[in-house]
């Protein structure tokens, strides 16, 4: 569904590629995450894939067809995006905000039709975002925020969907309620590409996980195949260990207190 | 915004109108106005109504609304509330090609076409640093380089104005600080072509505006062609403001203040914040115009002096409730 074939991107004035020959491959009906320390390159593949960066080399697909043919609008029909930040400007309600999300259905002329209304609808339902639906965007707390972002890219449509740490600001419980919810909809047939710092939740939900390290892949497979210790331990260059879950059976990752490692940077 | 505002803001702009042609050196009741209008009344005062008040109410509406919908679509575009029709260099580029045309002594309706000019001239160059610059679509380049534009275009007004003598700096000034005097039929019918295309483009864009106002990602990631949509709008508001400008010179404050107004009233999308701030705008410059020809008569104060001094008291009380 879409295909990052050998990506690498280089910001001006930067000596190091922020992403350098990155293939990975997001599937309908399955979750992909994408995990890695800060800086890298994570949110520079949702740029690319947004066609805010140009790209040194490689290319991003989405179904086979190259992003940098074919309009922005085209695509925004397949594949929706929430980025990892947005601050509006100016207070919105919040049911014409997730409308908002219809804006690639949208002729010049044409204003939304029945199936956009229903699209909204069913956005707002599956996020629980209905009490919110009158306020004004720029008074919501961070986690209704947060939902309420999803439900705008949920109404998007199309069977795509992608995100870069949506449960920054949330709490456990919405947090697992935006887990579930998107491993709903990878299963019920979307290609779910999720950008995230939560190691533990990503090997409980995702399919597939891509751990990224200076620009490259550094490992790529199943939680079990990435979660590995020696692996994590050497990206994040920090001491941890992989246990099991002893309650959901996924692997979990500890990270150990500093002075059980000798030399600290 | 509620029906019952945008009633009130409809009728608000209808009681200017009126007011514009009933009062001023000569004051006429509501229904000599009236008879003024269908010619049924003396030759004076079918002359006072159909040839000084309507054009002149009228032509300062078109200004109100073409500065106010610019405003409100520039602010939403570049998602910065300080954003007015003047920035992108209009105002400067405008003042210098009529300060110009008035220190070359040239033919007075030449001066506004000089002045439309320079202020196409001066958002051209805006966007051409822009570009230059690397920051085709990006809202904060735009800014930055329309502020080195009009700085550039102030230096050029005080070279030119340094060796002209007094007759002209005072033209040029009243000029600069706007005016609705020279009200004809035959600017109103220009400037009007300019306000509904203008005002048009914006509402087509509104939308796109809407999607711009929450990120250039989050735009991108919704369909939306961000640099060709804020192109659409800087050359649509520039157009708008360069118009009303050539029409009654530089009319400050409007295109800022207006669009705070109909988002305090209510308006939350750009269709209907543009809309409104229109409306709002042409009944604001109408009763600004009616201030500045009868608070000190026989004088005529400067349209652009009636607005920010309308304008000043209302960001104070911004202000406090930002602070």
């Amino acid at each position: 569904m879409i295909v990052f074939d050998d990506v690498a991107v280089r910001y001006p004035r930067r000596e190091l590629a922020a992403l350098d020959g990155v293939s990975l491959e997001a599937s309908r009906g399955a979750l992909t995450a994408v995990v890695g320390p800060n800086g890298s390159g994570k949110s520079t593949l949702v740029r690319a894939l947004l066609g805010r960066v140009a790209l040194l080399r490689g290319a991003v697909l989405v179904d086979g067809e190259s992003m940098s043919h074919g309009s922005r609008r085209a695509l925004a029909t397949r594949v929706a995006v929430v980025t990892q930040r947005e601050e509006p400007a100016f207070p919105l309600d919040v049911r014409d905000y997730v409308a908002l999300g219809r804006y690639p259905h949208l002729g010049l002329w044409r204003g939304p039709a029945r199936a956009d209304v229903l699209a909204v609808e069913e956005a707002i339902a599956l996020t629980e975002t209905e009490p919110l639906r009158g306020r004004a965007i720029t008074e919501l707390s961070g986690g209704e925020w947060q939902r309420v972002r999803l439900a705008r890219a949920i109404a998007q449509g199309g069977d795509a969907i992608v995100l870069d740490e949506p449960t920054t600001f949330l709490d456990v419980g919405h947090e697992m309620a935006v887990f579930e919810l998107l491993s709903r909809l990878a299963h019920d047939g979307r290609a779910v590409l999720l950008v995230s710092h939560q190691l533990n939740l990503v090997a409980r939900f995702a399919d597939r996980i891509v751990l990224l390290h200076h620009g490259h892949v550094a490992a790529a497979g199943t939680p079990t195949q990435v979660m590995q210790g020696a692996v994590l331990e050497r990206v994040y260059d920090w001491p941890l260990v992989v246990t099991r879950d002893p309650a959901v059976g996924a692997p979990a990752l500890v990270p150990l207190r500093s002075r059980t490692r000798g030399a600290l940077p | 915004m509620t029906p019952a505002r945008w009633f009130l803001l409809v009728a608000a702009l209808g009681a200017a109108m009126i007011a514009g042609t009933m009062f001023g050196t000569l004051r006429l009741s509501s229904i000599e106005v009236l008879h003024g209008m269908l010619g049924t009344a003396t030759p004076m005062h079918t002359a006072v109504v159909r040839e000084l008040r309507l054009p002149r109410v009228l032509l300062a509406a078109l200004v109100g609304a073409g500065l106010g919908a610019a405003g409100a679509a520039l602010q939403g575009a570049t998602r910065n509330v300080l954003a007015e029709p003047y920035l992108l260099g209009v105002s400067g580029g405008a003042a210098t090609g009529a300060v110009v045309a008035v220190a070359l002594h040239a033919p007075a309706p030449l001066v506004p076409l000089a002045g439309f000019g320079g202020a196409l001239g001066a958002v051209a160059l805006t966007l051409l640093v822009a570009r230059a610059a690397g920051g085709r679509g990006d809202a904060r380049v735009v800014l930055m380089a329309g502020v080195v534009v009009g700085a550039f275009a102030n230096a050029a007004i005080m070279v030119a104005l340094a060796g002209a003598d007094a007759s002209v700096v005072r033209g040029a000034l009243w000029w600069m600080m706007g005016s609705a005097a020279d009200a004809s039929w035959g600017a109103v019918c220009g400037l009007a072509v300019y306000v509904a295309i203008g005002i048009a483009s914006l509402l087509l864009l509104a939308r796109a505006i809407d999607v711009l106002a929450l990120g250039e990602d989050t735009a991108a990631g919704m369909g939306v062609d961000v640099a060709r949509v804020a192109l659409g709008v800087y050359v649509a508001g520039a157009l708008l403001a360069a118009g009303t400008v050539a029409a009654a010179g530089l009319v400050g404050f409007v295109g800022l203040l207006v669009p705070h107004l109909v988002r305090m009233a209510g308006a939350r999308t750009h269709r209907s914040i543009i809309t409104a701030a229109g409306v709002a705008g042409a009944a604001l410059v109408v009763l600004a115009d009616l201030i500045a020809r009868t608070a000190l008569p026989p004088a005529e104060l400067p349209l652009g002096a009636v607005t920010a001094i309308l304008g000043v008291p209302f960001f104070l009380a911004r202000l406090r409730r930002l602070a």
